[in-house]
């Protein structure tokens, strides 16, 4: 009795708020894809930088850079980042600086993951490519990279849906995201369960949808592993 | 009927009939490598001939594979001089990707690029490169895969074939790009018994048609019988060279004596 006359609270919470939800969904949607793709592209580059083994100087620096980069993110708290990045840029809209504080977060993760990939790729294929004639960059984008990338896919798909996942935390600068749009039914209702299992449910299904289609897509790369 | 079509892909590679064997195509001056403290290289100096088929034999860590990889810079050597076709490859300002375009290479464990089909993996390079249209580049890589019987595996994954399929799809994705020299760095090393004799016939035919070769091979017999020079490498140098009759049959050297009798 006492449990379907919860079940009946839930869905009349949903049915008055589910607006807030919304909103808070689309703008943790937006987040994250933003996210991903910055994070993605600088960790792209970071990647390239760290494994690049040119003797030219401003190369080596970069090599270095992104090295110290990449522990310094790694090692400390996205919370602090994104609190330093929030505070530092007062000009800046408070989603800029989410975006800014997710990417930059992720680049260092995503470039770790990319740089193995990489390396997994065996050293004979890039001398049988550049024996032929093909230059460093083409090598890299027919042979390397699309070898790489279906390595790592799943690893990449997993630090996707970490990053969903922590866009939670933009809710603490006051960005009205799915966590934040829960805090607010939270005080309207007087209820702090309820809201926060709806954020769950939401989030879990993101992340499952994700997850669904990076498994969609390794199946469709590892077509040419039919033995 | 093979080795009139492949006669044919020779001919247009070099856009005429092959020259006379005697032309220089290839020749190294004094190479020295080393790999860390490890004097790899100690000064080789060698001519390859159009038209020539070179085998490099030697005990392993002799540095004839090493030698092999520095003819098209895979392996950069400290010092020396290797000039193709008239052009010093170590000179800082060459564009070496246009050369190696002109020096085909096999690798001992193949190397294909098992994301791609077996046409793609022939037609790759010419289209990039030579700026084939994509039915230019399948023309060409049919007639190949005719010429190397594996005409039904057009359209396979490299995971799917065997060791020999493989290799001789290397070779065809190789000859593709139409070089004027073919490298061979232990192509069979890593087949199956059952499976070299098919690898050394593509190889046998490719020497009948007048392409130049260098290989680095333990397969003595065939060495007999294929090469017009073999090289006798041990410690970084060439200790010995001349035809088949002379190196196996009336060796000068000491070292090789002890090679030969250890390997024949």
């Amino acid at each position: 009795m006492l449990f379907i006359q919860g079940i009946t609270d839930f869905i009349q919470m949903i049915a008055k708020y589910y607006p807030y939800f919304l909103k808070g969904t689309g703008n943790t949607l937006l987040l994250s894809f933003l996210a991903t793709l910055l994070g993605f592209a600088i960790g792209m580059m970071l990647a390239l930088f760290r494994i690049n083994s040119s003797k030219n100087f401003l190369l080596k620096l970069m090599r270095m850079l992104s090295g110290v980069y990449i522990e310094i993110i790694r090692g400390t708290p996205l919370l602090v980042q994104l609190l330093l990045i929030f505070s530092s840029f007062k000009d800046m809209s408070r989603y800029t600086a989410g975006v800014i504080a997710l990417s930059l977060n992720s680049a260092a993760y995503v470039a770790e993951i990319v740089r193995a990939g990489i390396q997994s790729v065996d050293r004979g294929q890039t001398e049988a490519a550049r024996s032929l004639g093909m230059s460093s960059l083409m090598t890299y984008q027919e042979i390397i990279l699309p070898q790489a990338i279906k390595n790592i896919l799943p690893a990449l798909g997993n630090e996707f849906i970490v990053l969903i996942k922590e866009t939670a935390i933009v809710s603490m600068v006051g960005i009205a995201d799915l966590m934040y749009s829960a805090g607010i039914v939270q005080s309207k209702t007087y209820q702090p369960i309820p809201p926060l299992m709806m954020a769950m449910i939401i989030y879990l299904i993101l992340t499952l949808t994700l997850s669904k289609g990076m498994k969609t897509a390794e199946r469709r790369l590892h077509r040419g592993d039919v033995r | 009927m093979l080795d009139s079509a492949m006669k044919n892909q020779t001919n247009q590679a070099a856009g005429m009939s092959y020259p006379e064997k005697g032309e220089v195509l290839l020749s190294v001056r004094n190479l020295q490598k080393h790999f860390g403290k490890l004097h790899v290289l100690r000064g080789v100096s060698e001519e390859i001939r159009k038209g020539e088929v070179v085998f490099v034999i030697g005990p392993s860590g002799s540095g004839k594979s090493t030698f092999l990889r520095c003819l098209n810079l895979l392996e950069k050597p400290e010092s020396g001089s290797i000039v193709f076709e008239g052009n010093e490859l170590l000179a800082d300002d060459i564009n070496l990707d246009k050369h190696r375009q002109k020096i085909g290479m096999v690798f001992q464990h193949f190397n294909l690029f098992p994301h791609k089909t077996v046409l793609e993996n022939i037609t790759l390079a010419p289209i990039k490169l030579l700026g084939l249209s994509a039915a230019e580049a399948e023309d060409r890589a049919d007639k190949l895969l005719e010429q190397i019987g594996l005409t039904e595996k057009k359209h396979a994954y490299p995971n799917t074939l065997s060791g020999g399929q493989k290799q001789r799809i290397a070779i065809a994705r190789a000859l593709a790009m139409q070089p004027d020299v073919m490298l061979f760095d232990e192509p069979t090393s890593a087949l199956d018994p059952e499976m070299v004799g098919d690898v050394l016939k593509l190889m046998q035919e490719l020497a009948n048609d007048g392409m130049t070769m260098v290989i680095v091979s333990h397969e003595m017999g065939f060495a007999k019988n294929a090469a017009d020079r073999v090289l006798f490498m041990d410690e970084g140098v060439i200790i010995e060279s001349g035809t088949p009759a002379e190196v196996f049959d009336n060796p000068k050297e000491e070292r090789t004596k002890n090679f030969l009798s250890k390997v024949l």
